[in-house]
């Protein structure tokens, strides 16, 4: 993001006409048109920030209703839209429905993964394997700047006149080809979601492959690149059947084709599409889940690379079985694509493909159990620093734990009968991505702050942070555990209709408190963020001491990244080394100093 | 990848009207099946067995040849073979052994009925 | 236009891959589209084996299968085109190089062509759904289908039936159904069968597919020159990327003819 520039021709690049050799690019090419791989990562990053915090919002609405139903949401409750509340400020119903399809689509599409990938991916997956940028980096800025605009559409409707899409982030039909309008717009907000997807996976694995600097050879990367390149290969080919299932949809909707509604369809007295030869609702939860189960592997595998950096980093010793993360993860990222229908057993899809599933479904619990495992053993024997990155990345380990091993009644048929569509599938899934992948992403700002803006955040107000948001996170989804195994159902906006699950209603109380405490929490975050980068204290090239090749780079790197191209002496781990003077052995030899 | 010698680029076109030849006759060859194949009165499972097959070669050599895929890596080549045999499995998978479901018996059409009056029913 | 570092393997190809970075994306795009279209053909698949008996018709019933042979020729001699291009720019002949892209550019707009009077046609067909049997041209039919439907809510329908057999121009003259007979009126888009939605839709994404190749080639055919003084590898490497693309949207076509119009 400076001027500064590392000596280059110019025959590589541009078509042949002039250029300013100033150098200095116009303020709207430097920071927004940019083709820097670093402004990018820093756009993608504060974008989805602020995306993951208006889908917290709508969730802390949704809490209040289902803690107090029936009641008027305070301070906001009047001036939300007609599609939203009645007319004392309740939430209704369609409001409820709205926010919680759009809080999932958000988390997931709009907040989590444009992070994970688009953030810290595009960041530090360069600079770790010593390329000087992306291998496409115009490809690069399209991808931000059609990500923005599938967001943007995907809130707008928020303001339409129905509102927004209320079918679940699912958008299962029948219901989502007859719903209101703003599911048009999710649909193509959708659209633009996947192309910036697809562009952005291209450029990660072409750069990986073939970017990498002399002596970095495969098993000498960083798991985090590993992680990345494997998150890569899920989102270029288990998206497509997404699109494809989204043009359908569309057509469904607008241009009265029957892909998915089944004939003998009755919506209040009248009987929908019965000509068109028979669609099947099915055919959708099977294209969408054939995305979406590689999706949460997407949502969680970068996570776990960075679990391994700030892990590696922070116990001044090797990572345990590197081999094994790594086909571990390869062997995940291949499985997930043949899983899909675990979520759809309660479709009456017959016994012989439940079985495929459920069968398949306990093999691949294997690779992140051998993850997790290889994280864990990792500690012992160590000299643990407890750096606010670290505290975010121990936590991490008994929270994906959690929510790793609560998959497994859902994978098996028989006992998915009973917690299908409860809370417990709730629970079980924010488990993996709120304390699991959430508090890595908070690993990763904390612990690549000062590569970033070349100053650190506040350690004080960092384990403030970690604190309360560990505590907290905890009281949300603990028990919704055991809300949903006394059969409290998901996607209910009055639970108080049930009355079997009524023994374990008092518990939304404590997890809608908890909740809005979390929101709280965030705010020592948000302070250290901005004050931080403006005011925080100045480091070097390597604050941590770490060894990967990022660090052998400037805090903030120029454009251009390295002074020189660097190369890989070792291994990405090569901590106490024995008869080394400091405890750690960089990649790069130029760091030794 | 530098220029090739003119001879070199002499001996690929040739071989690319060769392909275009092939190509053009399996085409022919895929409607004539298809017709021969309705009036012998073929099941639906063989006329697309046969259509694929035909489609296959024709598509292999479009990407042999006409993409290169012959002078590329072998690895590039298997990888591609592998990932389309993967893809007919799954495909053939649910296809093959789901016979309870896919909406055989749901479809039946139903003949526009109104069950009673709107009015009478509060919507939602 | 922008001021982007040097990045290796722009041109010369990778030791591991054999291709240079350019080259190796495109084949991992092209990966993502076989999966977009595959997921499109499989849907086929089982909306096909899922519909009740007799909803499904076999491809040559509503579709002409002439016109689309005609198509599968356009795209095959375009494709041999567009490689051409590549080998005359290996040769160092720009000019014959532009002359294969237009070539190629030419075709897909016949292709283009082709196609809109195919839609245009199936949009203008109509077919109109009785409740109970009719007597038409001695026989019983429980369907009608021809031109110049007028269709208003409350009154009959009129439609110019179709000729059966004999002289396909053959206009008859316009009959009148009653509305208390008339279950459906529809054209022959992707509303008036599962098979038609699948048609349109599986078309219609190869043709915005088609249409995205042209304007690709035809940047290149307005731009090639000034490229080309440039750095003339640089021009090759386009060309041969576009042409990748270019013959998976072939390849795509191969694929959908027997299916959609034959089967």
């Amino acid at each position: 993001m400076s001027g500064a520039h590392a000596a280059h021709s110019h025959a590589g690049h541009d078509h042949g006409h002039d250029h300013s050799h100033g150098h200095e690019l116009p303020f709207w090419r430097k920071y927004i048109f940019s083709v820097d791989h670093k402004v990018i990562g820093v756009q993608y990053t504060i974008t989805s920030l602020l995306f993951l915090l208006f889908g917290f919002a709508l969730m802390w609405v949704m809490r209040f209703q289902l803690a107090y139903p029936g009641q008027p949401i305070p301070l906001i409750g009047k001036m939300l839209g007609a599609s939203l509340v009645d007319s004392t400020g309740v939430l209704i119903g369609n409001g409820y429905n709205a926010f919680g399809a759009m809080h999932g689509t958000i988390m997931v599409f709009l907040g989590i993964v444009p992070l994970a990938v688009g953030g810290f991916g595009n960041y530090v997956l360069p600079l770790q394997i010593g390329a000087p940028d992306m291998a496409f980096p115009r490809l690069n800025m399209m991808s931000y700047w059609v990500y923005l605009p599938g967001g943007l559409i995907m809130l707008a409707s928020f303001f339409t006149r129905d509102g927004a899409a209320q079918s679940g982030w699912t958008s299962y039909p029948p219901l989502s080809v007859v719903n209101i309008g703003g599911q048009t717009w999710w649909l193509i907000g959708m659209v633009f979601l996947i192309t910036s997807s697809l562009l952005g996976s291209v450029n990660f694995i072409v750069t990986t492959v073939q970017l990498r600097v002399k002596g970095l050879s495969f098993f000498r990367l960083p798991f985090f690149v590993w992680a990345q390149l494997v998150t890569s290969f899920l989102l270029l080919l288990a998206f497509p059947p997404l699109e494809a299932a989204a043009v359908m949809q569309l057509m469904d909707r607008v241009a009265g084709t029957s892909f998915f509604m089944p004939g003998g369809l009755i919506i209040t007295d009248v009987v929908q599409n019965q000509y068109s030869g028979g669609g099947s609702p099915v055919l959708w939860q099977h294209l969408f889940w054939f995305l979406a189960h590689p999706e949460v592997y997407v949502l969680i595998l970068p996570g776990m690379g960075i679990i391994a950096e700030v892990i590696a980093n922070n116990t001044r010793k090797p990572l345990w079985g590197y081999k094994a993360l790594v086909y571990s993860a390869i062997f995940l990222g291949f499985m997930s694509f043949i899983v899909w229908a675990h979520h759809m057993f309660m479709t009456g899809m017959g016994t012989t493909l439940s079985t495929f599933f459920q069968f398949t479904t306990m093999v691949i619990s294997v690779p992140s159990i051998i993850i997790l495992t290889c994280f864990i053993i990792s500690l012992w024997g160590a000299s643990i620093r407890y750096t606010v990155p670290m505290l975010f990345a121990l936590s991490f380990l008994p929270m994906f734990a959690i929510g790793g091993l609560t998959g497994l009644p859902l994978g098996l048929t028989a006992s998915d009968i009973h917690l299908h569509d409860t809370y417990y599938v709730i629970g079980h899934f924010h488990y993996v991505v709120a304390p699991g992948t959430i508090f890595a992403m908070f690993a990763g700002i904390y612990y690549w702050f000062p590569k970033v803006t070349g100053r650190t955040m506040s350690s004080l107000l960092g384990k403030i942070h970690w604190f309360f948001s560990f505590i907290f996170i905890n009281g949300v989804f603990m028990p919704m555990f055991f809300q949903g195994m006394a059969g409290i159902l998901r996607r209910q906006y009055d639970q108080s209709y049930q009355l079997h699950g009524a023994s374990a209603q008092g518990l939304s109380l404590m997890a809608s408190w908890s909740a809005w405490c979390l929101g709280l929490a965030q705010i020592p975050f948000i302070i250290n963020f901005f004050y931080s980068a403006f005011a925080g204290k100045k480091v070097g090239n390597n604050p941590w001491e770490a060894t990967t090749l990022e660090w052998s780079a400037p805090s903030p790197p120029p454009h251009g990244n390295f002074a020189t191209v660097p190369v890989a002496q070792c291994g990405p781990y090569e901590y106490s080394v024995p008869g080394r003077k400091t405890d750690f052995l960089p990649q790069n030899p130029a760091l030794e100093a | 990848m530098g220029g090739s010698s003119a001879a070199d680029m002499q001996h690929h076109l040739k071989i690319y009207y060769r392909v275009f030849g092939a190509l053009a006759v399996l085409t022919v060859i895929t409607v004539v099946v298809a017709q021969v194949g309705f009036h012998q009165e073929w099941s639906i499972a063989t006329a697309v067995a046969i259509a694929l097959l035909v489609a296959s070669i024709k598509g292999t050599l479009v990407a042999c040849y006409f993409m290169h895929l012959i002078t590329e890596k072998a690895a590039l080549f298997w990888i591609l073979a592998l990932c389309a045999l993967f893809f007919v499995v799954l495909l053939a998978v649910p296809v093959l052994t789901d016979h309870e479901s896919m909406g055989r018996a749901a479809n039946v059409a139903v003949p526009p009925v109104r069950l009673h009056d709107a009015a009478a029913h509060k919507g939602h | 236009m922008s001021d982007t570092a040097i990045i290796p393997h722009d041109v010369e190809p990778h030791p591991l891959t054999g291709m240079y970075n350019g080259k190796f994306g495109l084949w991992l795009f092209l990966a993502s589209e076989v999966m977009l279209f595959g997921a499109l053909f499989s849907s086929y698949v089982l909306l096909r084996t899922g519909a009740p008996e007799g909803t499904w018709p076999r491809g040559e019933e509503i579709l002409n299968w002439k016109l689309a042979m005609l198509n599968t020729m356009f795209l095959i001699t375009s494709s041999v085109t567009m490689v051409m291009a590549w080998a005359e720019l290996k040769m160092n002949r720009l000019g014959k190089a532009k002359q294969m892209l237009a070539i190629t550019f030419a075709l897909a707009g016949a292709f283009m062509v082709v196609k809109y009077f195919e839609y245009s046609d199936k949009l203008h067909h109509y077919q109109v759904e009785l409740v109970a049997p009719m007597m038409h041209d001695g026989h019983e039919v429980m369907r009608i289908t021809g031109h110049n439907v007028v269709n208003k809510e409350g009154e009959d329908v009129t439609i110019e039936p179709d000729a059966h057999g004999g002289d396909a121009n053959a206009k008859h003259a316009p009959i009148t159904i009653e509305r208390s007979n008339v279950k459906r009126v529809t054209t022959f888009g992707p509303a008036h069968s599962t098979f038609l939605a699948v048609y349109f839709t599986l078309t219609g994404l190869h043709g915005l597919h088609i249409v995205g190749g042209m304007v690709v080639i035809g940047y290149l055919i307005f731009a090639a020159d000034r490229i080309w003084k440039w750095n003339h590898e640089k021009l090759i490497n386009r060309v041969e990327c576009t042409g990748l693309y270019w013959h998976f949207v072939d390849l795509v076509w191969i694929f959908l003819f027997p299916v959609l119009y034959l089967l």
